[in-house]
């Protein structure tokens, strides 16, 4: 600062604020990402059979999931392990209102994302108000998404252990979500709420709210000293995080026509929810995508090795579990080997 | 460590459970249980008879967590595996009493060096790097991978179908006017043995001064020549070996699937952390009092419902005094 003043000469030589090379072109070259990226996926379901497109459509589930998961976890430090509580009260408020009340699932994705968003921040405040952090405040949400379970299990109007199934209707409605079977619609609409939940991260990672949950994540002694309201911050992203989950939750309902307490609460959820993200790179706007793409067709893809296996894997043929074998070993050496994730791995070596 | 630095922080120390956690803690145990039989409206036999087992299942819970304890409390790793593991020391056993024949309780003997050595090698290889940088997320995400991992290697190998092992001593007895089975209270009894074993050790030996000293601080230990390396493997091995035996002596009474010991993982979560990081006696005190809210409480919500109490128990302990009963604050 005093070098500037002192020898004013220098400070023409300087870059001008309006020059080019200084304009923060971050935020327009990930949209220009995901514009690209949506109108290339968006012509998948030509290619794609029945079998594949229902599988790109659960990947699809799973991207939503994590990049809900990746908003509270990876921005905003606060490791989930009970996301299927939010998945959760997606489906099943979803269900509720459908088979219920007749209520449009298009209605019910706002009212489970507002629902969710507030039991996540009640839930999340109560942890951070007892200081809870790190493992604790992991095992926390656990706990939390292991009573919804149980609660969902135990409860009449819920249907107990029974789930909802969704009515199947006659004709084609936009405002049931309902098309014929292998329709694309169904691959383009949660293809849209990605593209929705991706474009919330850009906006939300460069706002301030976004920003100031980042500095609580990486100093929150240094973060609240600066007048950061850290609580605020962190709730935010809690909120936004559970709400987009719960869309997910919603949407799994339409297309399965059915949802039951593990489906919807069930531990593997919360689990399907991070290791995408983990895969493909916590605290990054594709990583949660890419890992999805990584992990969402390997047991399709397993399965298919398995059927006609090259000679060295035939003891394999007809045996169970290999799929989620595979998946778990890929993640203890993504953890180990490549902390950073794929996506955040690859990112680092371009930059340097 | 991450998970020492959260004890006893700010407003969480308003709970007073004062010097003697074991009294306080039966006393209000005795308590409840007068209530329920005085005002609780249920036949006295049925009262007596969950009371029962609800300690000799709280032995098998306190079994599971005393591994868990030390690993949770020395290395400060979540250790989602941990009811893989059981599992796994299970079909150990299992593969050991169809295949060789070995009496059941013989082959648990054997399973618990297997164990041990799997435990040291999933430390040694898997966690060690990620532990010693002081994430809390690594370790916790390894561990899943590993219980998803030992589950479905586990299916493979066996498939689904339940197996269930035979034992030398059938049948059951009655006990204060309730029904116990004999290989509930043998599993009872090797709680017991092994809550007091591991608590010789962690006192009286040098490595349990180790223990101990690296649980405290770890930099501090490897300053005054503690190989911390060395006392986290033998750690994970020793959580490892408890889980082995807790397998073994369940195996006579439970049905084997790949997927057994899961609900285990959690429940002993909230049982170590009621009883207080890496306390072996807060462990076992704890499992007896989780299954007794487990099987009293089931008198009052039938079927699943009484975990709800379990878990509800789990977050007001976290909540009011996250050091648990016998944590150090």
């Amino acid at each position: 600062m005093t070098d500037t003043t002192a020898r004013p000469a220098a400070a023409h030589e300087l870059p001008a604020a309006d020059d080019p090379r200084l304009k923060d072109t971050w935020a327009r070259r990930q949209l220009l990402v995901l514009v690209a990226g949506v109108a290339v996926l968006s012509t998948l379901p030509l290619f794609l059979g029945e079998q594949a497109q229902s599988v790109a459509i659960r990947t699809l589930i799973f991207a939503i999931m994590a990049v809900g998961w990746n908003l509270m976890s990876g921005f905003g430090g606060m490791f989930s392990f009970g996301h299927a509580a939010f998945f959760g009260i997606g489906a099943y408020t979803g269900a509720y209102l459908l088979v219920d009340h007749g209520i449009s699932p298009w209605i019910s994705m706002v009212v489970a994302a507002v629902l969710s968003a507030a039991v996540g921040v009640a839930i999340a405040y109560l942890c951070l108000r007892y200081k809870l952090a790190g493992s604790y405040f992991a095992l926390a949400t656990f706990a939390f998404a292991q009573m919804f379970l149980l609660i969902v299990q135990n409860v009449d109007a819920l249907h107990k252990t029974e789930g909802f199934n969704v009515e199947i209707l006659p004709s084609d409605s936009w405002s049931m979500l309902q098309f014929q079977q292998g329709d694309p619609l169904y691959f383009w609409i949660p293809l849209a709420i990605l593209a929705a939940a991706v474009l919330v991260s850009i906006l939300y990672v460069r706002s301030r709210a976004g920003q100031y949950a980042q500095a609580v994540r990486d100093d929150e002694v240094a973060a609240s000293s600066l007048g950061i309201n850290t609580m605020r911050a962190r709730l935010i992203a809690v909120a936004l995080s559970c709400g987009v989950t719960a869309v997910a939750g919603v949407y799994y309902t339409q297309y399965y026509f059915f949802v039951g307490p593990e489906q919807a609460f069930g531990s593997a959820v919360s689990v399907e929810a991070i290791v995408p993200a983990v895969i493909g790179g916590i605290g990054t706007i594709w990583g949660p995508v890419i890992g999805a793409m990584v992990v969402g067709p390997l047991s399709e893809l397993v399965a298919t090795v398995l059927r006609n296996p090259p000679g060295f894997l035939s003891f394999l043929q007809g045996t169970s579990g290999l799929d989620v074998a595979v998946y778990a070993t890929l993640l203890i050496v993504i953890v180990i080997v490549m902390p950073k994730g794929i996506f955040g791995t690859i990112r680092d070596r371009w930059r340097s | 460590m991450t998970s020492t630095t959260t004890q006893g922080e700010g407003p969480t120390r308003f709970v007073r459970v004062g010097r003697h956690p074991t009294t306080v803690v039966s006393v209000t145990v005795v308590l409840l249980l007068a209530a329920v039989f005085a005002v609780g409206g249920k036949d006295n036999g049925l009262v007596t008879q969950s009371i029962v087992t609800g300690l000799l299942l709280g032995g098998v819970y306190a079994l599971v967590s005393i591994g868990l304890t030390l690993i949770f409390g020395v290395l400060g790793v979540v250790n989602f595996a941990q009811g893989s593991m059981l599992t796994m020391s299970m079909y150990v056993v299992y593969a050991l009493v169809s295949g060789p024949g070995l009496p059941v309780y013989l082959a648990t003997l054997l399973a618990i060096p297997v164990m041990f050595a799997f435990g040291m090698f999933v430390q040694h290889f898997l966690l060690n790097r990620l532990t010693s940088t002081g994430s809390h997320e690594g370790p916790l995400l390894v561990t899943l991978g590993l219980q998803l991992l030992i589950a479905n290697v586990l299916l493979m190998i066996f498939s689904g179908r339940p197996k269930s092992v035979g034992t030398p001593f059938d049948g059951s007895f009655e006990m204060l006017g309730a029904i116990a089975s004999y290989s509930r209270v043998i599993a009872f009894a090797g709680a017991v043995l092994v809550g007091i074993a591991l608590t010789l050790v962690l006192r009286r030996t040098s490595l349990g001064l180790s223990i101990r000293a690296v649980a405290a601080n770890a930099q501090g230990a490897a300053l005054v020549g503690v190989n911390v390396r060395r006392v986290y493997a033998l750690t994970f091995g020793i959580g490892a070996a408890s889980v082995a035996v807790a397998g073994g002596l369940m195996t006579p009474f439970t049905s084997l699937t790949p997927s057994v010991g899961e609900q285990f993982t959690i429940l002993a979560f909230v049982i170590v952390v009621l009883g207080g990081l890496g306390s072996v006696l807060g462990a076992t005190i704890g499992g007896l009092v989780i299954g007794l809210v487990q099987t009293v409480g089931a008198l009052y919500l039938p079927g699943t419902g009484s975990l709800i109490l379990v878990f509800a128990v789990f977050v007001m302990v976290l909540f009011l005094r996250p050091q648990g009963l016998y944590g150090a604050k």
